[in-house]
């Protein structure tokens, strides 16, 4: 009980923080709550990891033996994975289709990809029961499990981000022999990126085709792995958005609108697109019928898919909606929260019977959670202040120069 | 090896690691070799157990029998004799088979109880060996799904997968749990010709042990000769594309909790449909965007 209040406050303190750097008012006590939070988080996020390492799973997490997967799974690592796609999908815009005005964001969208599949990475280390043996797929090939796969695609592809990443550093470090290496290897790594991101985003849909008996009809379907892929381009593409409208605030910078409204627009289409199929797969397969039933699981497909898909779609379908900063923040907010709760609805919701659920989460998987997201963030804050994130344009707007081409960095 | 944890009441970790990963004369074959061509292994010589529902009376004297075979521990009422209570029983990481009563309406609508012993049902297209992303599930060569803790990492995908609900974890163990389930005494037992510890235990002949299509045989006599005791039905039969554990019972299997929601087509495919074509979409994925990016930068170069 104490837990759960304390997430509460430590939840309504951070989104008290954001709104705070939203309407850029800065009470002189923002930082010390900010800090406080953030600690407070972390020191229950540390209690969690301890109890995790020491007592096993079940003494933190509510997960079971008829939920064998809870929160950090569905939340974390499938959500966590389709939050990062902005990676791939800006590095194939930029150096595949050579659309180059978006090369400004480049980076920050690389960076966030890849503190994403860190965080994954670490949220899946502690998840699994044996961590010390996280190698073993590695090593030990079982070609037909599609976790197989996923485990291979997820370290090929942090490798491929970090090797995306890495001009940053080695142009801070003025390694600029390195620097040319990896600037020749540009391409082939990010086609590399797109084809590795391709796979395992689907595939972690793909995980669930093997249990059609327990996941609910209105999330199964032979199309998961479609649906997983898609909805991954459009939450990515929002992501950059957020993520640079909070960039913008936070470091003072100008805000690339005309990227952001085009991003936007692109979601708009990909939002439409899933819908089509969504509600096609749905007429076809028959379970279109169970839409009608007011259960929970039809609830919550009900809230995902009008709050998180269709909602956001149609506003960001209006080009003087997404001409206003805070509009298109809040329908890209929306369709972050839309894929969210596909994840945990697919993960949890649809895989429970009926409305007996099968599992609780804790608050003590909530702390990890929120320690995650805390953690990501300030990592990446303190990244763009030491590193060359960002094009220097504190004065000029961000468009009038190529930045990239400028310091000599990205092949032009 | 192991770390070596310590040890809980009378089961001794080294013990139960050499239960399931000994026996190395056991040569295991991996999904590849038989899940690409079902069509021809044949599964009639696979070693099956038949339970007749009717003829169990629910005296849990395989529970402490599978216990005894393995070494798990005995925690529960039934350690001696008869159980003393009729408290409900669930399949734990160290408790491999159960035996819970049961109450639904038979053919009449009558509410009748009947004893279910639940146990791994030791698919023939077994889905938690198709999941497993290290081989620590595997179909050994005589038929049963065996459990390698070596190469066990704890992601509970099989948990997560199994069409029946049985493999199960050991959710208070920090850096070493198990995944727990019957191994059908396949290496401490059947390599050396002898019974299932449940099979032998079992007082009624509710449990028979043969081949599985001679006991697929005799049920089908059975239901034969008395067609208003049983219902027409062998569960296990075709359920997730057949299984070794077969049952017959005179209540239909839904209204004794028995999942109907079960395919009964093999599982496996579901997933290797979908992956067997992903070599196929990368490389033409690869052709394309390499083929674009190759280009525009041409493009680009000459303007």
């Amino acid at each position: 009980m104490i837990g759960w209040i304390f997430i509460v406050v430590c939840t309504l303190s951070l989104i008290g923080i954001s709104l705070c750097v939203v309407y850029d008012k800065r009470p002189r006590f923002l930082r010390h709550v900010t800090a406080i939070t953030i600690l407070c988080i972390w020191a229950a996020a540390l209690w969690t990891l301890i109890r995790r390492f020491s007592e096993g799973l079940g003494a933190v997490a509510g997960v079971n033996d008829l939920a064998p997967w809870g929160l950090w799974i569905g939340a974390d690592v499938f959500a966590g994975v389709a939050l990062a796609a902005g990676g791939f999908v800006i590095a194939a815009t930029v150096h595949i289709f050579r659309i180059e005005r978006f090369k400004p964001i480049l980076r920050p969208t690389v960076l966030t990809a890849f503190l994403g599949y860190v965080l994954v990475a670490v949220a899946l280390f502690i998840d699994i029961g044996r961590p010390l043996s996280w190698w073993h797929p590695l090593v030990m090939w079982q070609g037909h499990s599609i976790m197989f796969e996923v485990t291979w695609c997820v370290v090929l592809y942090s490798t491929v981000l970090a090797i995306e990443i890495s001009p940053v550093v080695l142009e801070r470090l003025g390694l600029t022999r390195l620097l040319r290496l990896v600037k020749a290897t540009t391409i082939p790594v990010v086609i590399a990126g797109v084809i590795l991101s391709t796979m395992h985003q689907s595939s972690l849909g793909s995980l669930y085709l093997i249990v059609p008996g327990k996941l609910y009809p209105l999330w199964y379907s032979p199309l998961l792995p479609v649906f997983f892929l898609i909805s991954a381009v459009a939450a990515g593409m929002c992501v950059v958005i957020v993520e640079s409208f909070f960039s913008a605030k936070i470091l003072k910078r100008g805000l690339e609108s005309s990227l952001m409204a085009a991003l936007g627009k692109a979601a708009s289409f990909i939002l439409f697109l899933y819908l089509l199929i969504k509600f096609s797969d749905l007429a076809a397969s028959g379970a279109w019928d169970l839409l009608y039933e007011r259960n929970l699981q039809s609830n919550m497909f009900l809230l995902e898919m009008l709050g998180g898909v269709a909602l956001p779609a149609i506003l960001l379908s209006f080009q003087r909606i997404r001409n206003r900063e805070k509009f298109l923040l809040s329908a890209s907010l929306l369709v972050m929260a839309g894929i969210v709760l596909n994840r945990i609805n697919v993960s949890w919701i649809g895989m429970s019977v009926h409305d007996q659920l099968n599992y609780y989460p804790t608050w003590m998987e909530i702390a990890l959670s929120l320690g995650f997201i805390t953690a990501g963030t300030i990592i990446f804050f303190l990244a763009v202040h030491y590193l060359p994130v960002f094009p220097k344009t504190e004065e000029e707007p961000p468009e009038a120069i190529s930045a990239g081409s400028k310091t000599g960095l990205m092949p032009a | 090896m192991n770390q070596h944890t310590p040890d809980m009441k009378g089961f001794s970790r080294r013990r139960f690691l050499q239960g399931v990963i000994g026996g190395t004369g056991l040569s295991v074959i991996t999904p590849s070799s038989f899940a690409k061509d079902p069509g021809k292994t044949s599964f009639a010589n696979t070693p099956s157990v038949l339970v007749d529902v009717t003829r169990c009376i629910g005296c849990r004297a395989c529970m402490r029998a599978c216990k005894n075979a393995n070494e798990l521990p005995d925690n529960t009422d039934l350690s001696e004799g008869f159980p003393i209570s009729w408290e409900h029983q669930e399949l734990r990481f160290d408790q491999w088979t159960v035996v819970n009563p049961s109450t639904g309406a038979n053919a009449n609508g009558d509410a009748v109880t009947r004893n279910i012993k639940s146990q791994c049902m030791h698919c023939l297209e077994p889905t938690c060996v198709s999941v497993c992303p290290v081989g620590a599930l595997t179909k050994s060569e005589l038929g049963p799904i065996l459990y390698n803790a070596d190469r066990c990492i704890g992601c509970r995908y099989c948990i997560m997968a199994c069409p029946f609900d049985i493999p199960k974890y050991e959710w208070h163990s920090g850096l070493s749990p198990v995944v727990g389930k019957c191994q059908f005494c396949t290496r401490n037992r059947l390599s050396q010709g002898r019974l299932p510890a449940c099979v032998e235990s079992c007082p009624t002949g509710a449990l028979k042990f043969g081949r599985r299509d001679s006991l697929l045989f005799e049920a089908k006599a059975r239901i034969d000769s008395y067609p208003d005791r049983y219902i027409n039905h062998i569960y296990g039969e075709k359920e997730a594309g057949g299984t070794a554990w077969l049952y017959m019972s005179d209540v239909p299997f839904e209204n004794l909790g028995f999942k109907s929601s079960v395919e009964t087509s093999p599982m496996p495919p579901l997933t290797w449909d979908v992956l067997s074509k992903i070599p196929i979409v990368a490389a033409a994925m690869a052709g394309l965007f390499g083929t674009l990016a190759w280009s525009l930068n041409r493009q680009e170069q000459s303007e």
